[in-house]
């Protein structure tokens, strides 16, 4: 028998600490509002009190104490939807796994997308613990129905693409992670720890790659700008937009959930980033880029939102492949899934006879 | 006498006296084709991350992936040593053509469905298990070194192959049909796999490579093992054979190279 | 859409180094135990992070009810005398 020992102590002493931006919450919002108008009218405020006392008092949540239904739901929303983007992220990665130019690339490519894998393993596995099922949410995947960043609906048509990857998409993810670390859900906390350690290798590599065709042949260089132009503009986008308007957000950042705000992290990731690009003599595709000293921070010109809007509601140029991609390999595995199931289920029953 | 290759591990009298039976050439075909054998099949099974029937066993193919083409570059990387014409391991993969390839046939057949994926993959595993554990004691140190840590992952490899093997083939109606026709495909493959060549009773007679005759039994009685627990039939023999090993493949390996060694032969002499 | 059988959910406990004890690390879908055996090895263990594994079906554990967590855990507070720091040794006596 196992116990699960539930949080007790009370440490004052409070932090000002929270989760991540609008990465993975792209779509969210209006859903989740909805949970809490609802919410505020039928919950037992003492509950609820004692609730937000606790994350003020930088207490982790666990799967089995009360939590408000608003929270629970923006969580599985969150969590689910990172998780979906783990698992339709190893497409496009998986794309290059059997073309990579060297063995070593070919092994570094296959471990990295293994790694995201296990990425979405362990958050459908933090999700679970909030009462709904791995099934469940793949389901509502597949059916269009749950969202997932749109970074992953853009194609990679060439090997520069997943040196591209690694640095900016990776680069984008790990700043908006890192904080997330420190949610006040216990299992995602736990979750993302995990993930950030496995992490550090992933931006390394695909600046690694940038760094090597920067450095090679003509052809290589100009491989390396195109996927440079691509991608530059969907990572900014990836932190999501600017969520001043959002009243949601007042809720996850005093629930800890969400940290800094969508333009803090896309700031801080365009000045880590530029003098990257720098290095590898590469040029950001932003006529409006340029240093602001009085502020120290780059100005950058202005994001295509249209854009935005139009890939996440599924008009992304790859929008429909990936989900095909995943509904085939969910359909022709479904065979599979069942025999495992049956051969469990005979052996099990037998096991029970002879003991009996 | 033949030649030492530079960077070879210290001998003793036997070892150098089993040397001397072989020339370079035959041992570095032979080494070529434990090498390719893990190379195309690691490619094969890389194509499947992204598409497994469930995210676990996404891991679990890119696990073994990855274990083959570890072993691939080691052995790749030996044979270019042994060779001692500059070839590096990449060079070596990225560069030959289809004939100078000695995998197996088996390896280089497509993935098919899952479970033409787990056939394929049991009937190489159990070939490895036996062939690795009695290469470990080759008269060739280095690559007995090299085996005895292949083993290690062979053993894991057939482990979960036969693993879902025996759940496929004992599972439910649709899944041991499928797989008792996965097998019947793939048989003819088998032959190239028990029947020894003048290389491999060359490289047995010199002690380096396992008696040919007795591998054959021993992948033969874990093969039936395994299919009796998954309640399949072994196919009959089929007097066709292929001859992968000795870089006559089927029409399979060269698209699978066009995707392999694209970049390379796009950019001639490019680094990566 | 769904499975007619979906694979149950198995938490895993995972010893990192002999001397440890097992940690609970997460969980993985499986058909039967051993396939949960190796998907945990496959899911949790790719950097060297264990030398064995426990897998528990997650449906087995019987936890503790966080609205008894005042009757379970806090009488155990008021009993520090069974913490070692509780106690003001000497530092001349530094054995103990």
């Amino acid at each position: 028998m196992i116990v699960i020992r539930i949080i007790t102590c009370h440490y004052p002493g409070r932090q000002w600490h929270g989760g991540g931006a609008c990465m993975y919450t792209q779509g969210l919002n209006e859903a989740a509002s909805k949970a809490g108008a609802h919410d505020a009218a039928g919950e037992d405020s003492a509950l609820l009190q004692r609730f937000e006392a606790r994350i003020e008092a930088e207490e982790k949540i666990e799967p089995k104490d009360w939590m408000p239904a608003a929270y629970r739901q923006t969580l599985i929303r969150q969590i689910s939807q990172h998780a979906h983007s783990e698992i339709v992220g190893m497409l496009p990665e998986g794309n290059w796994i059997t073309r990579a130019p060297s063995l070593l690339r070919k092994s570094i490519l296959i471990a990295k997308v293994q790694d995201e894998g296990g990425h979405g393993a362990y958050l459908y596995g933090a999700a679970e613990t909030l009462g709904v099922s791995r099934a469940e949410l793949i389901d509502q995947l597949l059916a269009g129905q749950a969202k997932y960043s749109s970074i992953f609906n853009y194609p990679t048509p060439t090997w520069a693409d997943i040196g591209a990857i690694g640095w900016l998409v990776d680069g984008a993810a790990i700043m908006n992670q890192i904080p997330l670390c420190r949610c006040s859900y216990g299992p995602y906390a736990r979750a993302m720890i995990r993930i950030c350690r496995e992490e550090s290798f992933h931006q390394r590599q695909g600046y690694d790659i940038m760094l090597k065709l920067a450095r090679g042949s003509g052809e290589q260089r100009r491989m390396a700008q195109d996927a440079l132009d691509r991608w530059w503009w969907p990572s900014l986008m990836m932190f999501g937009p600017s969520d001043t308007a959002s009243q949601h957000t007042a809720q996850s950042v005093r629930w800890k959930i969400k940290r800094f705000t969508n333009d803090e992290l896309r700031q801080k990731f365009v000045d880590f980033t530029v003098p990257q690009a720098k290095f590898l003599g590469l040029n950001v595709p932003d006529s409006e880029l340029r240093w602001d000293a009085a502020a120290a921070q780059h100005r950058f010109g202005p994001i295509d939102w249209n854009e935005f809007q139009q890939v996440l509601k599924g008009h992304g140029p790859c929008n429909r492949e990936r989900l095909a991609a995943r509904r085939a390999a969910h359909e022709q595995g479904r065979w599979v899934r069942e025999a495992a199931s049956a051969y469990a289920a005979r052996h099990a029953a037998a096991a029970a006879a002879a003991a009996a | 006498m033949s030649a030492m290759a530079p960077g070879a591990v210290a001998q003793d009298a036997a070892t150098r006296d089993a040397m001397a039976r072989v020339t370079t050439e035959q041992r570095v075909r032979y080494l070529l084709r434990l090498a390719d054998t893990g190379l195309i099949l690691a490619q094969r099974l890389g194509e499947w991350v992204g598409h497994a029937p469930a995210i676990e066993e996404d891991l679990g193919l890119a696990n073994t992936a990855l274990d083959l083409l570890g072993q691939a570059r080691l052995l790749l990387g030996y044979a270019g040593e042994l060779e001692g014409r500059g070839r590096s391991e990449d060079a070596l993969a990225f560069l030959r053509a289809e004939a100078d390839f000695l995998n197996v046939t088996l390896a280089e057949q497509p993935n098919g469905d899952f479970g033409d994926t787990i056939v394929r993959q049991f009937l190489i595993d159990a070939h490895q298990h036996e062939l690795f554990e009695r290469l470990a004691n080759s008269a060739d140190p280095r690559l007995a070194e090299i085996a005895a840590k292949a083993l290690k992952e062979t053993r894991y490899h057939l482990r979960y192959s036969s693993g879902w093997l025996v759940r496929l083939g004992d599972g439910t109606e649709e899944s041991h049909a499928r797989v008792q026709a996965s097998l019947e495909r793939l048989w003819p493959y088998t032959r190239e796999l028990v029947e020894a060549d003048a290389l491999e009773r060359a490289m047995a007679a010199a002690g380096i490579a396992p008696e040919p005759a007795e591998l054959g039994a021993a992948w033969s009685k874990r093969v039936d093992a395994v299919l009796a627990t998954a309640t399949l039939r072994r196919p009959a023999d089929v007097p066709f054979a292929w001859y992968g090993k000795q870089g006559r493949h089927s029409e399979h390996l060269g698209h699978l190279l066009s995707e392999l060694q694209y970049l390379q032969r796009a950019h001639p002499g490019a680094c990566w | 859409m769904t499975d007619r059988a979906d694979w149950p959910l198995y938490e895993i406990f995972i010893r990192a180094r002999g001397g440890l004890d097992h940690k609970h690390v997460g969980s993985v879908h499986a058909a039967d135990p051993t396939m949960a055996l190796e998907h945990a090895r496959d899911v949790y263990t790719r950097r060297q992070e264990g030398v064995s594994i426990w897998v528990v079906r997650s449906a087995d554990i019987v936890a503790s009810d966080p609205a008894d967590s005042d009757a379970l855990f806090e009488p155990a507070r008021d009993k520090i005398y069974r913490h070692p720091t509780f106690y003001d040794i000497p530092k001349e006596v530094d054995t103990l």
